[in-house]
């Protein structure tokens, strides 16, 4: 049977971590089916059709799908899912959203962020902030399964699946979209940036956020993550958030300054290949799991590391 | 209106769980457990709205052992009015508590069901948005800001981007985020007020819910170890390792 995997995109592209999601896709094996669902959403289709390894591109542009709020979506996979014995998505804000709503339409459970598969109903997932690891196997006869997709390599292009046009669902008038925050940034996305800069509560203010840790990152080409302490503390959006429960990442470089690395933190950036702490505690558990340990105050530290890149 | 909040027993967030040898699960003998932090917040808010005059009632239900009495009366000392335990000593997974959940929110008819993002046991992120599903509900997952109106809730969502906001029509799921509030300690007088509010005891049979797992696990494991790797001198000696050695600059 085949595989949905739904897809993560702003209209215009596709969002990395789709790309991932779909390596777990191809892994549990099947024909698998991307479903892109927005407004003018025709180039994030054609991206997708382009992934190596898909049979079907499937097109549901509605004004209900514009924002992806999760009751028109839920109830459009939903309309889908007898093609299916497989319906994933990334575990992304979107995926977290929608993909349990859809499992409960279809009475079935849900197996969460899987980080790898065993075979085509069993899977390894974390629990307790990643500090064990479960194997589960899925005993219902539709799989619904979100990924995490720091697990998992992107897959490449090289396909050109045809993209066939899906029937919009009718609107179920529960929920309506008020308004987004837009992204201000040009620096790369946290989930699938090479390297991240992570800030912490000793950075003490926004401003001094702002100020050492961005020019950093610029010159490292870096995206920026932040403790839960120092988003609480309003010196960093939530989105910037790196842990068990905000993004979880996996670059290739992760530095840690300022941070004294809470289970609950570490839980969202441990698989980093390369970790570099700097903390003026010595004691701070972060140096536990970093590959190179600075010991020194970050506000000298961080200006010295600017000139030396 | 009356408010429903759903919270879970689970092992303290400051708790270094440990995996046991034979790989047949984390072992939780002995170890401190408290209310789900992001229940904690859902409480809270569900008491902010009350005092702010727009809900009557609050109403905390948990699902769980004998002992998640103790998570409730929290609750109630916090300032909830009085409580429902469904008891079990299964392990339930969140289908089977959404389904609990439901028939639950089909008695109390609530206008507004408040619960965590995900439990931090089992970081499933699943019952919120299960519970919508079965009730026909709209769910506004990982909130900020919740504002409460007649009809309607505007709930501004913690979502990858930054900030999404949705309005949903009444009655309606809602799930927090860690930023909506930061929930109040009971004082000394109010947990000795809240061991005589009302708890009514049910079990999962009296809604007609099976609890039989869906998801069978076969192993629990330790993640595989990070070493700790060397404390470098000067920042120029960290430059350069990560050029040369670790070649990720």
């Amino acid at each position: 049977m085949a595989i949905l995997l739904l897809a993560d995109h702003d209209a215009a592209g596709l969002a990395g971590q789709t790309a991932r999601a779909l390596t777990a896709a191809l892994q549990i094996g099947g024909d698998v089916h991307i479903l892109v669902a927005g407004v003018n959403a025709r180039p994030a289709a054609e991206a997708a059709s382009r992934l190596a390894g898909v049979a079907q591109v499937l097109l549901a542009e509605t004004a209900a799908f514009e924002h992806a709020l999760a009751e028109p979506l839920a109830d459009l996979i939903v309309s889908l899912a007898p093609g299916y014995d497989t319906i994933l998505g990334a575990a992304t804000s979107t995926g977290k959203n929608v993909l349990p709503r859809v499992a409960a339409l279809l009475d079935v459970a849900q197996v969460s962020d899987i980080v790898e598969v065993v075979s085509a109903d069993t899977f390894k997932r974390p629990i307790y902030a990643g500090n064990a690891i479960q194997t589960v196997q899925a005993t219902d006869a539709t799989r619904v399964i979100t990924v995490r997709t720091a697990s998992f390599a992107a897959t490449g292009e090289g396909g050109n699946a045809p993209i066939e046009p899906v029937e919009a669902v009718a609107a179920c008038g529960l929920s309506r979209f008020v308004g987004e925050t837009a992204p201000i940034s040009d620096r790369p996305e946290l989930a699938s940036a090479r390297v991240i800069l992570s800030g912490g509560r000793a950075l003490g203010s926004l401003e001094k956020f702002n100020e050492r840790i961005l020019p950093v990152a610029d010159k490292l080409g870096a995206a920026v993550g932040a403790s839960r302490a120092a988003v609480d503390a309003g010196y960093a959006p939530n989105d910037w958030q790196v842990g068990q429960t905000g993004k979880i990442v996996a670059p290739q470089l992760y530095i840690a300054v300022g941070i004294s690395g809470a289970i609950q933190h570490l839980a969202g950036m441990k698989d980093s290949k390369v970790i570099v702490a700097i903390n003026r505690d010595e004691d701070a558990p972060i140096f536990q799991i970093a590959d190179y340990g600075l010991v020194a105050d970050l506000f000298v530290a961080l200006p010295e590391l600017e000139k030396a890149l | 209106m009356k408010i429903l909040v759903p919270v879970k027993r689970v092992v303290d967030f400051n708790v270094k769980i440990r995996v046991k040898p034979d790989g047949s699960g984390v072992d939780l003998q002995n170890v401190k457990m408290s209310m789900n932090p992001f229940d904690e917040i859902a409480v809270e808010e569900a008491l902010r709205l009350k005092e702010a005059g727009k809900a009557e009632e609050v109403v905390v239900v948990s699902i769980g052992p004998a002992k998640a009495e103790e998570t409730l009366r929290t609750a109630l000392a916090m300032g909830a009015d009085r409580a429902i335990l469904v008891e079990t000593d299964d392990a339930v997974e969140p289908l089977a508590v959404a389904k609990i959940l439901k028939a639950v929110g089909e008695a109390e008819q609530p206008g507004l069901i408040l619960l965590g993002k995900q439990a931090i046991d089992d970081d499933c992120n699943q019952t919120g948005q299960m519970l919508a599903a079965l009730l026909g509900w709209g769910q506004g997952t990982f909130a900020s800001k919740v504002e409460l109106a007649s009809d309607a809730v505007t709930v501004t969502r913690e979502v990858d981007g930054g900030l999404q906001t949705v309005s949903l029509r009444l009655p309606a799921v809602v799930t927090t985020d860690l930023r909506l509030n930061e929930p109040r300690y009971a004082s000394l007088p109010n947990i000795m007020r809240a061991k005589k509010k009302p708890l009514d005891r049910r079990t999962p049979a009296d809604f007609g819910v099976a609890t039989a797992a869906r998801l069978r696990i076969l192993r629990t494991e330790e993640p595989a170890r990070r070493m700790a790797g060397v404390k470098v001198g000067s920042v120029a000696e960290l430059v350069d390792r990560l050029r040369t050695e670790a070649g990720v600059l």
